[in-house]
């Protein structure tokens, strides 16, 4: 067999069924293999970076490994983005590459780039293959690697003469040997026995839990837990859906735009048992001011993510699933006490809020809400970068797992319809609503067209606000109102003092995503104002078929709650009035 | 407190490993005062000694990060405070040109080695701890180095 035919067998071997890709000069001879191929389903997408989103979605919708295939070069380096944004929000996927020929290599041929170079800051791992003996082995490993431990992305660069070299008694190794690899999965019992010690004396104690439970399957050994023990729980933006919105202990997400009750509890409480999250600038804002009564501990299959940001005090090295268990073991069950009852009636009594009456400007917030309540709860929700992600993040009702994919440490604009994507070649028969803003989804607006031909049945929701509302809500706040280029309409004969998009504005929709749509093969939809929110929704949802329904919003929304940057945050700023 | 330490590595012999760890520290916003890799009993592993000067929880962080590697088998830290064995090897090549006391008294006195004698210098190598290191490239500066190069330090963990 040669190097094209290994690799599609070991791809099939590692259960993969779907792949992410774009040709060019070094990987035709994979494609070639690829034309005679009948059991992967190989999507052409518009631009490698959405093929790595795809992929990205597919596995963190499904846990399974998200594949990308791309060519040298260029198609590696606009790969990139996508790789950083699995590795910051530990997603197993696996980048093959394609590379000149191993004679090539170092002479700044054509199409040419440092593959193994430019990614080993942004992958899990990676490799260079430089001779066929070495594939499968390493094609073994990859797999291996992005999917065990904490997950990540994991490249493998292929140089043209290693996919058409020949491998004579070719068989796909079944274990890998991997001497500096080998992830802790069990807690120590010693320091699970500290933790349960300290749960048991600890008056407030708080759970705050992050992707980590999600990545590990462990929603129910949490919720065993603090349903045992009547402890309130928080969930960063990574652990959304790790249970129903309304389970009485949640407090719901902490952070720069988290609620009410989970900021105050992490300022307040006096043990935090993190679990799976990693103490991110966006949760606790001032980290000198952060919560300063708690002792920490701090679960996490991840050393190094133990004592990085903040000291902590009971270090447990593990997997969530395993650790929880074990710990469940010990912990005798408490009764709600004041602290509990105190935490969970502050999030009845600040409820999130916005205005919203017949005749005025679409809200976002209302949009989200009707998305909620027209889906049951019940739709995969990815998201872009920007405002409508906050609000997607504060006002669906997230119920379970793996149903909220956003670049949360990366911060991607663009990873909201391609990541949607994935999440819908996974699950066919399930909602699949990118929730995007006319800004990014401009930045990946082409895979419109690798959706409508291939059937892939995204519902696109685009809340446009003209604006580059994150950006301007925070010139609005910190930089005197200054409008600097966050207007989406904006041209060069705009007068000076103009503070956003008017009624004077020469285009009135630029770019028309109604007609993008069609242009696209898409259905278009659009609700200028509100009370066409609910009939565009409906249509849209019952669509068979990829879709784009875009609401005119109001543009100088805020989200709210925030807390500003550099602030502790219980200094949250609720709303403004 | 900040202070030396050496972190040394036990490494997959593959292409690339040392890049995988200088990219890594300098991503982390670290600076490297030596290293040294070199192979070890099996040629598939090599022996890396990697000195930082930095506080014992930024160390910790590093080592743990560096642990992280799919290519690094085994990290230690050795401190260089805790009274650890810490080893330098120099050559110098020191002008005799104008004459600033007895040079070959010197060598003498810090068991140097004489390698090579010209008329204008002399090439010589010394081994020792940091310590007498520093003072030894006190004592040469007054004749005039020529040239100076160092090894970097190795430690051993001495328990």
């Amino acid at each position: 067999m040669n190097g094209s035919e290994i690799t599609i067998d070991a791809l099939k071997k590692e259960g993969v069924d779907i792949l992410f890709g774009y040709p060019g000069g070094v990987v035709i001879p994979i494609f070639d293999a690829l034309f005679k191929e009948n059991e992967l389903n190989v999507i052409l997408n518009r631009h490698e970076q959405a093929a790595v989103h795809a992929a990205d979605g597919y596995a963190r919708s499904t846990g399974k490994v998200g594949v990308a295939l791309v060519t040298s070069g260029p198609g590696s380096t606009n790969a990139i983005t996508g790789i950083a944004t699995a590795k910051l929000d530990s997603v197993p996927i696996v980048i093959i590459s394609g590379q000149v020929k191993n004679d090539f290599i170092g002479t700044d041929g054509f199409q040419e780039v440092d593959m193994s170079g430019i990614t080993r800051s942004i992958s899990k791992h990676n490799y260079l293959v430089s001779k066929i003996e070495d594939l499968p082995r390493i094609i073994k490993e990859a797999f291996y690697i992005a999917k065990t431990g904490r997950p990540g992305p994991v490249s493998i660069d292929i140089p043209v003469d290693v996919f058409s070299a020949v491998l004579k008694n070719y068989s796909y190794p079944k274990e890998v040997k991997l001497p500096g690899y080998k992830p802790t999965i069990e807690g120590n019992p010693k320091q699970i026995k500290k933790l349960a010690q300290a749960i048991q004396y600890a008056e407030k104690p708080l759970f705050y839990t992050g992707g980590g439970i999600i990545a590990a399957n462990a929603e129910k050994e949490l919720l065993d837990i603090v349903e045992k023990t009547n402890i309130p729980f928080v969930t960063t933006l990574m652990g959304l859906g790790t249970s129903s919105n309304d389970h009485p202990l949640y407090l719901g997400m902490p952070g720069m735009h988290g609620r009410y009750a989970a900021n105050h509890a992490m300022m307040q409480c006096d043990l935090m048992i993190a679990v799976g999250a990693r103490f991110d600038d966006r949760v606790t804002g001032d980290i000198s001011r952060f919560a300063p009564n708690a002792k920490i501990a701090h679960v996490d299959i991840d050393p190094a993510e133990i004592g990085k940001n903040v000291k902590t005090d009971i270090p447990v090295v593990g997997d969530a699933k395993h650790v929880l268990t074990a710990l469940n073991d010990l912990l005798k069950p408490r009764k709600a006490n004041g602290w509990c009852v105190a935490v969970t009636s502050w999030k009845k009594e600040t409820p999130l809020k916005y205005s919203q009456k017949e005749d005025e400007e679409t809200a976002p917030q209302y949009v989200i809400e009707r998305i909620s309540e027209l889906t049951d709860d019940n739709a995969i929700i990815v998201t872009d970068v920007g405002q409508h992600q906050m609000f997607s993040a504060l006002y669906y009702k997230h119920k379970l797992p793996r149903c909220f994919l956003s670049s949360g440490g990366l911060g991607t604009m663009g990873f909201g319809l391609p990541a949607a994507m994935g999440a819908a070649l996974a699950y066919p028969k399930r909602q699949v609503i990118a929730i995007c803003g006319d800004g990014g989804f401009q930045m990946n607006i082409q895979e419109l067209a690798t959706c409508a031909l291939n059937g892939i049945t995204v519902k696109a929701v685009i809340l446009n606000n003209q604006f580059l509302g994150m950006v301007r809500q925070w010139q609005e706040m910190f930089w005197n109102k200054n409008y600097s280029k966050v207007c989406l309409k904006q041209t060069p004969d705009c007068p000076p003092q103009c503070k956003g998009p008017n009624a004077k504005c020469p285009n009135k929709y630029l770019p028309d995503f109604v007609k993008v749509a069609e242009a696209n093969g898409v259905k278009g939809l659009r609700a200028e104002t509100v009370n066409e929110v609910d009939k565009v929704l409906k249509e849209g949802l019952a669509h068979d078929g990829p879709v784009i329904m875009e609401f005119m919003v109001r543009k100088e929304e805020n989200v709210y709650p925030m807390v500003p940057g550099g602030k502790a945050i219980d200094e949250i700023i609720m709303g403004e009035d | 407190m900040i202070e030396k330490h050496t972190i040394r590595l036990k490494v997959v012999n593959t292409v690339g490993v040392m890049a995988r760890i200088t990219g890594l520290i300098s991503q982390r916003g670290y600076n490297i005062n030596s290293i040294i890799s070199t192979p070890s009993e099996n040629p598939s592993i090599y022996t890396i000694h990697l000195v930082l000067t930095e506080t014992e929880e930024k160390i910790e962080q590093i080592s743990k990060q560096i642990n992280k590697l799919i290519d690094v088998i085994k990290v230690t830290d050795i401190s260089h405070n805790k009274n650890y064995i810490v080893r330098e090897f120099i050559m110098a090549k020191i002008s005799t040109s104008k004459k600033h006391g007895d040079i070959l008294q010197l060598i003498d006195l810090f068991e140097a080695k004489l390698l090579d004698m010209a008329p204008n210098y002399i090439v010589v190598s010394v081994t020792g701890s940091p310590r007498k290191i520093k003072r030894f490239i006190e004592a040469i500066q007054p004749f005039g180095i020529q040239e100076l190069d160092r090894s970097g330090e190795f430690a051993v963990l001495d328990v």
